[in-house]
């Protein structure tokens, strides 16, 4: 393994140290409050390697970018106007109409070559995979939902006990 | 309009008893919620017996959600195993919430009722969602609305110790939902699929590269803490003892076999048993960790004077079975495995319903306060007495099928030193079972006892129900143990 390659995981490096991070504390904390948080860092470290996952090197977001939305846009209506060329030749049948239809036609194939091109620099872009971000989105309400519920049952534990240290409750437990 | 719904059952199953848990909520009636409550999972009964009868007929079922086709959009999928395992999921469902409501009033606050019946069917919703999806991203979204919902259940026990048992579980089940996220992510990073098939097309199963392995690795163990396998379990035994009685009903019958199912899926349908087994020594770890898991959690079970945690144990015990099934990777013993699902369900299920009429009438889960309520609570601890057959495997009761079909899978591979300990743990069983027959009937009453009259017949019927189905279904097995097998061949055959 070289230094590069060490360098390139440095996302994995951070990925693996927050998650033993988290799963260390919610092992070894005996406080219920820290235990939580021990457990929503292990989870935040699962969200940063989904999001890892999913970048491409060298990858935008994967949103299309407005020059080529133009572009394409245009596209659709040069053809629409070339199909309406077409009738209006057919229609007309007199020769001089004709030759400027067939000029202006010149025209739209032209300007066609330049949607085309555009289009085709947008096959060029990479794009960075957006699914994991979004499998993500619903990862955070989970946890966030656990979050919330924890604490909830930490409120209700201390208005029982009177401590949110474990060690203590389960004295008081064993004392009854 | 009848076609139409037909088409859509997959997710009939789901929307109806998602939707209505808010209604539930919005009801803010207890009585309301209840009527609500009830008809959904009769209805999501309906669904799945419908289903699984359309599964065995014409083959599997896909839904396409919202007509996006796999591998983009998420597709549900109805097999006979499945389907197996929905029937009993929602019927179980179904006869708690009718056994519920006087349980429900006597150990759950007034305020708290229509509460409760929403949570149920959040809970109720999560199970049957892990079971019909096909697409692993949504397994784990539903295993987390089933455990959310079940650790707010749970909290609803009468003592302090409820909230803390629920947290303890909520901190180990998020753990191993964490696990099983990591699991599905790095599948996905291998594959770049989340729909089960896709997977289980893309996956190497000759040999497998280090990111296979780990994600392996970390679903096994993510649904092994959910499972309630033996070294693992921790929670279990807390959870079931101070959640109220209704609950403990209900988690106890179906949520760690939805787990269990989960974990069939992932052996046999996405990563091939020749991979899990043969490459990897999964099976021999799965056959270790259920004998000691069998034999531990029973011997602990003997020592239990709280009924509630001794029935506990003895789940986590059962487990194994199931499990020792499962790692055998035979027809007759995946089928087996299979039909313990079932089995243990309506034993273990019919079993806390008996505690929860005991409890309703003598107030306590403690041995000691059972003492002679046999002569008081007759039909109440018959019923316990026929539940307990069927948990030991007496012949004619539905646990000896299931026992009977592992027994014989052993024997074909055979392991009869394996064969000998699975006896001698019945004996273990026929052990803590005797202990509280004879409390119930051969000790002098306690002062609860001899004034305790006979359970209601609203909370008798449907106990009735479940514990007479271990009777039926141990003679007439061409639903459980045929359906099993089926499923069982299908599962095999399936295996690239």
């Amino acid at each position: 393994m070289t230094l590069e390659t060490i360098a390139g995981l440095y996302n994995y490096w951070m990925v693996i140290f927050l998650m033993m991070t988290g799963f260390y504390i919610v092992l070894a904390r005996k406080n219920l409050i820290k235990s939580v948080i021990g457990l929503n860092i292990f989870q935040t470290s699962v969200f940063l390697l989904y999001i890892t996952m999913g970048k491409v090197n060298n990858g935008t977001a994967p949103i299309i970018p407005p020059a080529i939305v133009e572009a394409q846009k245009s596209a659709h209506e040069s053809h629409a106007g070339a199909a309406a060329g077409g009738v209006a030749e057919h229609g007309a049948g007199v020769a001089e109409h004709g030759a400027g239809v067939a000029e202006h036609g010149a025209v739209v194939a032209e300007h066609g070559a330049g949607a085309a091109e555009a289009v085709h620099a947008a096959g060029d872009i990479v794009y960075s995979n957006p699914l994991p971000s979004v499998l993500m989105l619903t990862a955070i309400v989970v946890g966030i939902a656990t979050t919330a519920l924890a604490l909830a049952l930490v409120v209700r534990i201390r208005e029982d006990y009177g401590t949110v240290d474990e060690e203590r409750i389960l004295e008081l437990d064993r004392g009854e | 309009m009848i076609d139409a719904i037909d088409s859509h059952l997959a997710i009939l199953l789901i929307v109806l008893p998602l939707m209505a848990a808010p209604i539930c909520v919005l009801l803010g009636n207890g009585r309301a919620a209840y009527t609500l409550a009830l008809l959904v999972s009769i209805l999501t009964f309906a669904c799945s017996v419908t289903m699984l009868d359309e599964a065995l007929e014409h083959g599997v079922i896909y839904y396409d959600l919202g007509n996006w086709h796999p591998p983009y959009g998420i597709e549900y999928r109805v097999d006979v195993f499945s389907g197996f395992v929905l029937t009993f999921v929602s019927g179980i469902g179904a006869a708690v919430l009718l056994y519920a409501p006087m349980s429900v009033r006597d150990e759950i606050p007034a305020s708290k009722h229509y509460l409760f019946y929403a949570t149920y069917l959040l809970c109720l919703t999560g199970l049957l969602g892990m079971c019909v999806t096909g697409d692993l991203f949504n397994v784990f979204v539903f295993l987390e609305i089933s455990s959310l919902s079940s650790y707010a259940l749970i909290s609803l026990g009468k003592t302090r110790r409820a909230p803390l048992a629920a947290f303890q579980y909520l901190i180990l089940g998020s753990i191993g939902a964490t696990f099983i996220l990591i699991g599905i992510g790095l599948l996905y990073q291998m594959t770049g699929a989340l729909n089960m098939d896709e997977i289980a097309a893309r996956v190497p199963h000759e040999d497998g590269p280090r990111t296979v392995l780990v994600a392996f690795a970390f679903l096994t163990v993510g649904l092994c803490i959910k499972m309630a396998v033996f070294p693992v379990h921790t929670w279990l035994p807390n959870a079931y003892t101070y959640a109220p009685s209704v609950v403990t009903c209900f988690i106890a019958a179906t949520s760690t076999k939805v787990s269990v199912y989960v974990f069939v899926r992932l052996i046999y349908g996405i990563i091939s048993p020749g991979f899990a087994f043969n490459f990897l020594p999964l099976d021999t770890e799965l056959m270790f960790f259920s004998l000691a898991g069998i034999f531990i959690a029973s011997t602990a079970a003997i020592y239990q004077d709280n009924i509630k945690r001794m029935l506990a144990y003895s789940s986590v015990a059962q487990v194994g079975y199931m499990l020792l099934g499962i790692s055998l990777a035979t027809p007759t013993g995946l089928s087996g495995g299979i039909v313990h699902m079932f089995n243990h369900a309506l034993i273990k299920g019919g079993l806390f319903m008996v505690v929860g009429c005991f409890v309703l009438r003598l107030g306590s889960v403690q041995m000691s306060d059972w003492k002679g309520a046999g002569r008081t609570m007759p039909w109440t601890a018959t019923a316990w007495v026929i539940g307990g057959l069927g948990l030991i495997g007496v012949p004619l009761t539905a646990g000896f099928i299931s026992k009977w079909l592992l027994l014989t899978s052993i024997f074909e591979a055979g392991w009869w030193p394996i064969a000998v300990l699975m006896l001698v743990s019945s004996l273990l069983a026929v052990v803590y079972i005797w202990r509280v027959v004879e409390t119930l009937f051969f000790a002098e009453p306690s002062e609860a006892a001899a004034m305790a009259t006979e359970a209601p017949l609203r909370m008798l019927i449907p106990t009735y129900l479940l514990i007479g189905g271990t009777l039926v279904f141990g003679v007439w097995t061409t639903y459980s143990a045929g359906i099993a097998h089926a499923a069982a061949i299908a599962l095999l055959g399936e295996a690239p």
